[in-house]
């Protein structure tokens, strides 16, 4: 290991910030080779710059091309490998360690990221959005609750990452035995089930209008409805059922 | 709709359906959010926030995960939000009709995402030598080049669902023959099956959800009583 070139704290702000806006545009070359490998590359390109010899420097363009290979972690949780490996980077650590280092992180930062973003905190903000247009919310309401919710927890996730990162280099692993993300999707699970019994009744509610000539024949659909997709869950996709079902029904009314 | 009419439309679609990958992943391209703002496009946002409200619970299916391939809400949001949004009020066939546009608009959007995806692939083997090299100007070409591709993608996408569907949409609203509360039934118990076996898939693993989803319907039914 040779001497740090810029510890995180003398990272510069700007090329902090100019680290996180990328971070957004992160799988803007997502692919089927490299999945996010080209988005890791092109977020830490500002701090790489900073290694010795500058931009045409060899270590900028050896550290540029390792850091562009194959990588797949969550989007939201990229940071923390951006942030470790760029720590890493000017840190002058080992190449062949950064690689098993890098290798080791992938699988963790995507399944973390799954359960805590796309399968808890994505749903249960919809599930609240969805509820709050049960309950008579206006367009603005219904819109400006759920990308509030949601990017209060996206944006500041993101920025954890990184800050973690760049702080613990590749000692991070530690970080994702943090309780949010190991037991934060367990609690917003249950938080979306409980919004989800209030939120889809009082939605459905609105979208029927008022009068209640059809209740009883929509509960008792839905109800078997429910059923066989439970039933065919591993077999068939629910959306995919329901444009095969809505496609027939718009068929029927438009020959009758 | 005419081609100027659409631009607009289809100029929104591409920022969001831009959303759903590339930039930012804020979430704008949620079906409640696209067709709401497609139908604030309109004039009409109460009927694009309706029509969104249907679109995500059918969304709540298909989450994002890994590479996994998914229909793309972005664009689909607008299509069925402007559509639905721009037909008279009180039409029968206007719900069902709009949402059947849009997800066959999702389905269309999520496999142009494939082939997108592939293009880039197919761009970063040409240019594999020159990324090894650790070549600044290649790895930024490649990236913006994949993100203005995505943005044009979504655009066309909505741009040709839009010029496909529209008069579509209205043919079908004019000669629609199913009754007003049969047709808005089939919609919601859609919506309703769909959302409900969705949120089963994602959360059947956690212990007691089952109570808690329960514990919800009893506050809804209170409500509904108390109200």
């Amino acid at each position: 290991m040779t001497a740090s070139v810029a510890t995180p704290a003398e990272l510069r702000l700007r090329v902090k910030l100019a680290m996180y806006f990328r971070l957004f545009a992160l799988q803007g070359s997502w692919n089927y080779e490299t999945l996010l490998g080209t988005g890791i590359g092109f977020v830490m390109e500002p701090a790489l710059r900073l290694l010795p010899g500058g931009v045409d420097g060899p270590a900028y363009r050896a550290a540029l091309a390792r850091e562009s290979r194959y990588f797949n972690a969550h989007p939201y949780l990229a940071g923390v490998a951006v942030g470790a490996l760029t720590r890493a980077e000017l840190d002058g650590v080992d190449p062949v360690r950064i690689e098993r280092f890098r290798t080791a992180l992938a699988g963790p930062l995507g399944s973390v990221g799954d359960r805590l973003v796309w399968a808890s905190w994505l749903p249960f903000c919809s599930l609240v959005a969805i509820g709050v247009y049960g309950a008579g919310g206006s367009p603005l309401a219904v819109v400006g609750t759920f990308l509030l919710l949601y990017n209060a927890g996206h944006f500041l996730l993101r920025a954890w990452g990184l800050r973690i990162g760049l702080s613990r280099g590749v000692n991070v692993a530690s970080a994702l035995g943090n309780p949010v993300l190991r037991q934060g999707p367990l609690y917003i699970a249950c938080a979306a089930a409980l919004a989800g019994g209030i939120a889809l009744p009082l939605a459905l509610q609105r979208i029927t209008g008022p009068g209640r000539a059809l209740i009883g024949a929509i509960i008792a659909a839905a109800l078997i409805g429910v059923v066989l997709l439970a039933v065919l869950r591993e077999r068939a996709q629910g959306w995919r059922i329901a444009l095969g079902v809505l496609a027939l029904f718009v068929l029927y009314s438009v020959l009758t | 709709m005419s081609l100027l009419e659409a631009l607009p439309i289809g100029l929104l679609g591409a920022l969001l359906g831009l959303d759903v990958v590339s930039f930012p992943q804020a979430m704008v391209s949620r079906p409640i959010v696209a067709a709401t703002l497609a139908g604030a496009f309109i004039g009409n946002p109460p009927a694009g926030l309706l029509i969104g409200v249907v679109l995500e619970m059918i969304a709540l299916d298909t989450l994002p995960f890994g590479a996994s391939r998914y229909p793309e809400w972005g664009s689909a949001g607008v299509v069925g939000g402007s559509l639905f949004a721009a037909q008279p009020a009180g039409m029968p066939g206007a719900l069902p009709a709009s949402l059947l546009a849009a997800l066959l608009t999702a389905s269309i959007s999520g496999w142009s995402m494939v082939v997108l995806r592939r293009m880039i692939a197919s761009r970063l083997e040409r240019s594999r030598d020159r990324l090894e090299d650790g070549s600044r100007a290649a790895l930024l070409s490649l990236h913006l080049s994949g993100m203005s591709l995505d943005l044009l993608r979504a655009g066309l996408v909505t741009i040709t669902a839009m010029a496909i569907f529209a008069p579509l949409v209205k043919a079908i609203v004019a000669i629609w023959g199913s009754e007003s509360a049969a047709s808005h039934a089939v919609v919601v118990v859609i919506a309703a099956v769909v959302a409900v076996a969705a949120l089963w898939k994602i959360f059947h693993s956690v212990r007691h959800v089952l109570w808690f989803f329960t514990a919800g319907v009893l506050v809804w039914a209170g409500l509904l009583v108390t109200r």
